[in-house]
């Protein structure tokens, strides 16, 4: 079964989340966000590279700084799962359909 | 605290090799067949989901121990073409009969078979409660623990 787990994987990290619940609280700089997170800069900035990709938080360009947001568009969190879980509860419907209409085509041959 | 993230409806679209009556059939009636079983939000382990006909069914889990955790209702039921659940379960994981988000699945006869157009919208209503679920964020039972929960079940299922 196929589960699209980018943004899965990147929620299952829990600096990944920290940052996240950051960016709930609004907008924020790398600087800002690193700040009082027990991980590098740099390292800040890998994850939301990750968070990014998975389409979880958006960038925008102000001057010399980049400003990281929640993407409204995309998924908060909460949206994060809700998609995966249904990508896989639909799956599992989809085979037992099938299965239900085969059997139902077995019998009337 | 509103976290103001508007979330776009969950939606997913599938073609089942079914016609527009099973597939129907096999989503409310046969519900508890699919259903993957670890996806319970109760403490005890879920033995069956049950999805009740007609509007004004009841939507819920039946636990091990015997009780029964709500999920939601039947909001409209036009079968073979449509069903509206509501879905209450708010952003901490528990059940909340105030909240409404709203899950549709539309059946649609395509060829043999038929396309499932399904939504899950409303999202942003659980705004408030999701105040509760970034509480419980690092928590085991929290993110850490459903996520871990899902990655199971995925490895379980492909």
């Amino acid at each position: 079964m196929a589960y699209g787990n980018t943004a899965f994987a990147a929620l299952s990290d829990p600096t990944r989340r920290r940052v996240l619940e950051r960016l709930a609280a609004g907008p924020r700089a790398v600087g800002e966000i690193a700040e009082g997170l027990p991980v590098s800069r740099p390292a800040v900035s890998q994850h939301l590279k990750v968070l990014k990709a998975a389409g979880l938080v958006s960038d925008r360009q102000d001057g010399a700084r980049r400003i990281y947001a929640i993407d409204p568009n995309g998924l908060g969190a909460m949206r994060a799962w809700l998609d995966q879980f249904w990508d896989g509860a639909l799956a599992a419907f989809k085979a037992e359909a099938e299965r239900a209409a085969n059997d139902e085509k077995a019998e009337t041959q | 605290m509103s976290l103001g993230i508007k979330p776009a409806p969950v939606k997913k679209t599938l073609t089942v090799a079914a016609p527009p009556e099973k597939a129907f059939e096999v989503f409310t009636a046969g519900f508890g067949r699919w259903w993957p079983a670890s996806h319970s939000i109760g403490e005890s382990p879920l033995k069956e989901a049950i999805i009740e006909p007609g509007v004004g069914g009841r939507w819920y889990g039946l636990l091990e121990d015997g009780t029964e955790n709500p999920w939601g209702d039947v909001l409209d039921w036009e079968p073979p073409h449509r069903v509206l659940l509501a879905w209450r379960i708010g952003g901490d994981w528990k059940y909340d009969p105030d909240l409404l988000t709203e899950v549709e699945v539309v059946f649609t006869a395509e060829g043999q078979g038929t396309r499932v157009d399904f939504e899950h919208r409303h999202l942003e209503r659980m705004g408030d409660a999701a105040e509760g679920a970034r509480a419980s964020f690092d928590s085991e039972g929290g993110w850490a623990g459903l996520l871990q929960m899902f990655a199971a079940e995925a490895a379980k299922a492909s």
